[in-house]
């Protein structure tokens, strides 16, 4: 991608102090590794979503009319893993959180700015290797690569991917490693935790669960990887394994994986919601600690996905109980959020369409999740459709549309220039209505009883395909739009000035783009985050 | 068609109960849903920004208003976990009385044994208003069996039994689907469970029993080893053959195994099991993992010796032998 030259009487800023694409790739600058990483993951959000595009093209009819089932299983794997691990997992701490974390404490950089790029090539590496894969036999284990399929039966590309899932998770645990230690020491005199902005406590949330949680993810890839390649009896009960510890072992990673996709949403719907009502968030400290308490209690409901799997009743009830009290804290964001419109000078800017669409989405994403916490009615909708929607009510319509919540309100910050906001609100509905018509159904067809990864289907499941399939194009116009209309913004958008949304915030009071360094000189906080007048305090 | 089919069909004991539960959980969704959404609109709209220097007023919060909602939200999370907990641990309890159906899953089939040893493949004749257990097993990967109408569904392992069971209340035919990925045909990995009225099944027993197994001609790769022989005595013939009862005749040299089944066992080394089909498994197959108290570990493993069918049938050999009516003379 060519670096727009902006126009002349411009001061020094972080694009163009430095030009050539050996500056970029050798760049420390936190600013420039998040554009990096924009770029890298855009590349593999539109792959994703190609693949979702032929995976509802194919599932229009009943019958196989594509493409064989093999290929229909390599291309509803690929879209997992591209998704997941090359998209929604560093989506917004490495993009958002890159760029944002230095401007919002007042630092200079991360604490590791080499360490930084570092994470961004290894994040490649694996990317590339992912990739490989795809174009060279592809995996067909589904991204949860369960045993003893995974390592025993496929013929897919099983060792590439792990190897390659293996590396990204390093990326992972050097930016949380990062993210954490930066928060910890460089935040600018006078920026005390509890006048942090709500987005830097649900990044470093996020960071801890990184950095705990992925080095399992690695153990787990290894021993697959050891069982597949040494025949070392790990999962596989022909060779005196036990399946089950492989699903234990990957949902102790997995299932904390599902909040690093969704906490640096909610950081984001913080932000957002704050700066377009004017006002403080309702109950700060409460949200703040439900971060925390997330990224903790997190790590204690793994076995919610195995209430079928052959787990022992007595285990199965904890596990049920548990998931429900980590689901309280996520109320509590919630209430507090939608307690933070009351009152408030509410604009509806385009990154608070998408905040407003985040709330009512994430809403019915929790809430049927509570449904497969539920044990007996786990039991009927769980591997299916049911499944399938609710996990996209949580990654798409709560991780994605907090990060284009995110990227529409910072892309003034990050690039200079405002984005034609009739087009960026046209987007956002369009994708609000999209995503509705092609998810809803999949709650319905999967009560019904439609498994997911089935490549045909029974007859009477179709009606409700036809409406998923519909609804996805929509969705997908919604997906491009913002390619064009914020790539344009490029050289044509209005100049935005230090802070074309009146925000509070540190990012605020520097220019845009930012000087290399930030700020001219380290500033000095003396107000909480969110200063939009005196507290009053009483309600009603 | 045409219609949007909104309701599943709903056909056994459980699913009755089932649905009243779901429409409870519904009943609370979207009263939460329309509760935010509400607000959210109705906050939109009535704060919305009027001139371009508005100030709102601050507000930081109100412990007591958070504290106060999350108490009878956690009061209703209870009662959802509650009513859940008590209908899934009524999934997992079989009557005693049940009839027992052996199913064994296979990359792309379904093979299910009858107590009278008929078998077919990829479909499941079963009486109606009867309660049924399902002893499953793999012979490859893990698959899951899934009847949505009638709520049921758990996953089929290789190198155990897992167990489910049902009461069909409504006479008709069923989906089956296999819901646990399992490979290139997942989605063809289908069949139907037939809910016959009491005379109609015992007369399809008997057809099926005189042809042999019809259903189970062709190519269908899963070896056809029991006929129509009952598995008990399938498996008293093996106990012979492979002359387990040099040991366990009398208790000497391996416990008797007279009267063990479903009872406790107390193990060399500390530690008790109860006899069920998945200890028998495990002491046929790797029989020093768990050996009765008081034995030596002598005994040779009978891994690759006897195929998945053979094994269950000895297994029911042996539970034949602790059931006071010993079915095995016939
Ligand atoms: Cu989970
Ligand atoms: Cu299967």
């Amino acid at each position: 991608m060519a670096v727009p030259t902006l126009a002349l009487p411009q001061k020094k800023n972080y694009i163009n102090a430095g030009s050539g694409l050996k500056s970029w790739l050798l760049t420390t600058d936190h600013k420039r590794i998040a554009i990096l990483y924009l770029i890298s993951i855009s590349i593999m959000f539109l792959l994703g979503g190609l693949m979702a595009a032929l995976i509802r093209m194919e599932l229009l009819t009943p019958a196989a009319d594509l493409m064989g089932s093999d290929d229909y299983n390599r291309l509803f794997t690929s879209h997992g893993v591209v998704m997941i691990f090359g998209f929604l997992i560093p989506s917004i701490p490495a993009v958002l959180g890159n760029f944002l974390i230095p401007l919002m404490i007042g630092a200079k950089d991360l604490a590791f700015p080499r360490v930084n790029l570092l994470s961004w090539y290894i994040y490649m590496v694996a990317g590339v290797m992912v990739l490989w894969v795809l174009f060279n036999g592809g995996l067909d284990t589904g991204w949860t690569f369960y045993t003893p399929y995974s390592s025993s039966v496929s013929t897919s590309e099983v060792l590439p991917t792990t190897l390659a899932v293996f590396i990204m998770g390093f990326s992972s645990i050097l930016t949380g490693l990062n993210f954490i230690v930066t928060i910890h020491t460089m935040r600018a005199p006078g920026m005390t935790w509890f006048r942090m902005p709500l987005f830097l406590w649900s990044m470093y949330a996020t960071s801890l669960i990184m950095l705990l949680g992925t080095p399992v993810l690695g153990i787990t890839m290894l021993l697959l990887f050891a069982e597949r390649v040494f025949g070392v009896g790990i999962f596989d009960p022909a060779l005196g394994g036990d399946p089950l510890l492989f699903q234990h072992f990957f949902w102790f990673y997995s299932h904390p994986a599902v909040y690093i996709m969704i906490l640096p949403s909610m950081g984001v719907i913080s932000e957002v919601i704050a700066a377009f009502t004017r006002k403080r968030i309702f109950g700060y400290r409460f949200v703040a600690f439900s971060s925390i308490a997330i990224a903790i209690f997190g790590f204690l409901v793994w076995a919610h996905h195995m209430f079928v799997a052959g787990m022992s009743i007595h285990a199965a009830l904890i596990f049920s109980l548990l998931s429900y009290l980590v689901a309280i804290p996520s109320a509590i964001k919630v209430f507090n959020w939608s307690a933070t419109l009351y009152k408030g000078s509410i604009q509806f800017s385009t990154p608070m369409l998408y905040a407003m669409g985040f709330l009512g989405l994430f809403t019915i994403g929790g809430l049927t999740g509570l449904f497969l916490s539920a044990l007996a009615l786990d039991v009927h909708v769980t591997d299916t459709y049911f499944v399938v929607a609710h996990f996209h009510f949580i990654m798409v319509g709560g991780a994605v549309m907090g990060y284009l919540a995110g990227l529409h309100f910072w892309w003034p910050k990050i690039t200079g220039r405002m984005y034609s906001e009739t087009w960026a609100k046209l987007a956002a509905l369009i994708t609000f209505i999209g995503f509705n018509v092609t998810f809803f159904p999949q709650f319905i067809v999967g009560f019904l009883g439609m498994p997911r990864r089935y490549h045909t289907y029974a007859p009477e499941f179709q009606v409700l395909n036809i409406l998923s399939t519909a609804g996805a194009s929509i969705l997908a116009v919604g997906m491009i739009l913002p390619i064009f209309y914020l790539t344009s913004s490029l050289w044509s958008g209005k100049r935005a000035g230090k802070n074309p949304w009146g925000a509070a915030g540190l990012e605020w009071e520097t220019e845009s783009p930012p000087p290399q360094f930030n700020f001219d000189e380290t500033p000095v906080v003396t107000v909480g985050a969110y200063n939009y007048g005196p507290v009053e305090d009483k309600i009603g | 068609m045409g219609d949007i089919p909104l309701f599943p069909e709903s056909a056994s004991t459980a699913s009755g109960q089932f649905d009243i539960m779901f429409f409870f959980m519904v009943f609370l969704a979207v009263f939460f849903t329309v509760l935010v959404a509400g607000a959210v609109i109705y906050f939109s709209f009535r704060y919305r920004r009027r001139s371009a220097d508005e100030v709102p007023p601050q507000i930081s919060g109100n412990t007591k208003l958070e504290v106060g909602l999350m108490v009878p939200l956690a009061g209703l999370a209870l009662i959802a976990f509650t009513w859940n907990a008590v209908l899934y641990m009524n999934m997992w309890d079989p009557p005693d009385d049940a009839m027992e159906i052996y199913v064994a899953g296979k990359q792309w089939m379904w093979k299910m044994q009858h107590p009278d040893g008929q078998q077919e493949i990829n479909t499941l004749h079963v009486p109606v208003d009867t309660p049924v257990k399902l002893l499953m097993t793999s012979q490859d990967v893990i698959h899951s069996f899934y009847v949505p109408a009638f709520r049921i569904k758990h996953d089929v392992l290789p190198g155990r039994y897992t167990t489910l069971w049902f009461e069909a209340t409504d006479v008709g035919e069923y989906h089956l689907f296999c819901a646990e990925y399992c490979g290139t045909n997942h989605s063809r990995m289908i069949g139907q469970v037939i809910v016959l009225g009491q005379a109609d099944y015992e007369e399809w027993l008997a057809t099926a029993g005189s042809t042999g197994s019809p259903t189970t001609a062709g190519d269908s790769g899963m070896a056809d080893s029991g006929g129509t022989v009952a598995p008990e005595a399938a498996g008293a013939q093996l106990y012979e053959s492979l002359g387990c009862a040099g040991c366990h005749n009398g208790g000497v040299i391996g416990p008797a195994l007279d009267g063990i089944f479903g009872e406790e066992v107390q193990l060399e080394g500390g530690g008790s099991a109860t006899v069920d089909e998945n200890y028998l498994r495990r002491s046929i197959l790797q029989p020093n993992a768990d050996i009765v108290a008081g034995y030596q570990p002598v005994m040779p493993t009978f891994e690759g010796q006897v195929d998945e069918d053979q094994l269950f049938q000895l297994i029911k050999y042996i539970e034949s032998l602790s059931s006071d009516n010993a079915e095995t003379e016939q």
